[in-house]
């Protein structure tokens, strides 16, 4: 397995993932990779390492441009365990006295994965560290996405050494933004949407950071997918929009159904957002994956989420999704609840609640139909549909 | 004494245990938490708190 030089005498050494499809729940249909950076200076330094069972494929593409029982420096920007996974095996081939820099958070986050005494070395925003010829400077991003992110900056070089924040799940022979195009941009957005959306806040905070900082980037490499190097700029600009959560005149209608009655409810009220001029896309819960959804509600500025009543709750893949939906912090959305049910029908009215502990607006009373929806009820669909695209409207016009 | 939650990550300032990485010995109430104190978590300020 070979190394790929990305600037002089820096390599990446990182694995291609070609086979995962469910990153802990996240939906990768075209698997990811593990990045992973070495530098030859006087001093070797090995950032990051790859998930533990493709320890191998790093060692073997190190080996090709030094002998990793020569690395002087472990930089570990992100303790998760796709990073982090290689560390022990790294470390192992290492003297006992090799200095491994992480944050603060980094350092406990490691001794709790790894229950190992390495050489820990702690860093904070804005120390530095010198390879030889080139020296590197840290800068925490806690929380972007866990405690211990950081990032690792190269001035001499312009490289950024972005860890999850700026990745996509998308697994490649291509290891630039240039060489795949456009189509990078759907698997940095699902990336956001998924990984970095409740942290908006902080990506807001960190891109004005930057930008004062004036730090010159030619390279961002993120620690998944592809390296931005044709235009670092415009992922941070999309990273920027994302972070505001502007609603846009789109609205997604979730739902999930036992017999077609929620179904047929759904596709009526879709109805309503087309005629107002509102792009609306229909998502049926066990066809569509919970990240994927995701994806489509991040730059939505209506959600309307349906479900059946079964044994008295709300249908259980409808929970799944508005748990996680929960989690990710979605802001600024109007929504509402609707479903059919046979005899007690509380499904509609529990969404309604979880959607208010959200924080969404809903100008509406969640809308229940027993059994089969005849045409009265799917005129009440329509007009449920209306007056939340009505409300949007307002908000975003 | 009053708990403080980070808005941003959750982090909880529990008084009874003050935060003595960073300076803050346990048995601090959260009003003599310095202003400038972050939480060690996600670095969001005081401000970001909301009382539990």
């Amino acid at each position: 397995m070979k190394p790929l030089e990305i600037a002089k005498d820096i390599y990446w050494v990182g694995a291609i993932d070609w086979n995962i499809r469910d990153f802990h729940g996240y939906s990768t249909y075209q698997g990811t990779t593990y990045n992973a950076f070495l530098i030859v200076d006087e001093k070797i330094t090995l950032i990051d390492a790859v998930k533990e069972e493709f320890t191998n494929d790093m060692f073997s593409r190190i080996s090709q441009v030094v002998d990793p029982s020569k690395i002087d420096i472990v930089i570990s920007n992100h303790t998760e365990m796709d990073h982090s996974g290689g560390l022990p095996k790294v470390m192992h081939r290492l003297s006992k006295d090799t200095p491994l820099y992480c944050s603060n958070n980094g350092m406990k986050n490691l001794k709790a994965h790894f229950h190992q005494e390495w050489n820990f070395q702690p860093v904070k925003s804005g120390d530095e560290l010198s390879l030889g010829k080139r020296t590197l400077s840290f800068l925490e991003t806690r929380m972007l996405h866990w405690p211990d992110s950081m990032f690792t900056y190269l001035p001499s070089d312009k490289i950024l050494f972005s860890s999850d924040a700026f990745g996509q799940h998308y697994a490649s022979l291509e290891r630039f933004d240039d060489e795949v195009g456009e189509m990078i941009m759907p698997h940095a957005a699902k990336y956001y949407a998924n990984i970095l959306l409740p942290f908006s806040q902080l990506v807001t905070k960190l891109v004005d950071q930057v930008t004062e900082m004036g730090l010159e980037i030619d390279m961002i490499c993120p620690d998944h997918g592809i390296l931005w190097r044709k235009d670092p700029g415009k992922i941070i600009q999309a990273y920027a929009e994302w972070a505001k959560q502007t609603p846009k005149k789109k609205a997604v209608v979730v739902y999930d159904t036992m017999w077609h009655s929620t179904e047929k409810m759904a596709d009526a009220m879709v109805e309503a957002f087309k005629d107002l001029g509102i792009e609306a896309r229909v998502m049926h819960i066990r066809s569509c994956h919970r990240s994927e959804i995701m994806t489509e509600v991040m730059d939505a500025g209506a959600v309307v989420v349906g479900s059946p009543t079964i044994n008295n709750n709300m249908f259980p893949t409808v929970a799944d999704f508005l748990t996680y939906m929960k989690g990710l912090k979605p802001k600024n959305k109007v929504g509402g609840a609707f479903g059919s049910y046979g005899w007690s029908g509380e499904a509609a009215k529990q969404v309604n609640a979880e959607l208010e502990a959200i924080g969404f607006e809903l100008p509406n009373d969640p809308l229940r139909v027993q059994y089969i929806p005849d045409g009265d009820s799917l005129q009440a669909c329509y007009a449920l549909g209306e007056q939340i695209g009505q409300t949007l409207l307002k908000k975003v016009e | 004494m009053d708990r403080w939650v980070c808005t941003v990550c959750g982090y909880v300032y529990d008084p009874a245990d003050g935060d003595p990485d960073n300076g803050v010995a346990a048995g601090t109430a959260w009003e003599d938490v310095p202003d400038d104190w972050e939480c060690p978590v996600c670095g969001a300020s005081k401000d970001d708190f909301e009382k539990e």
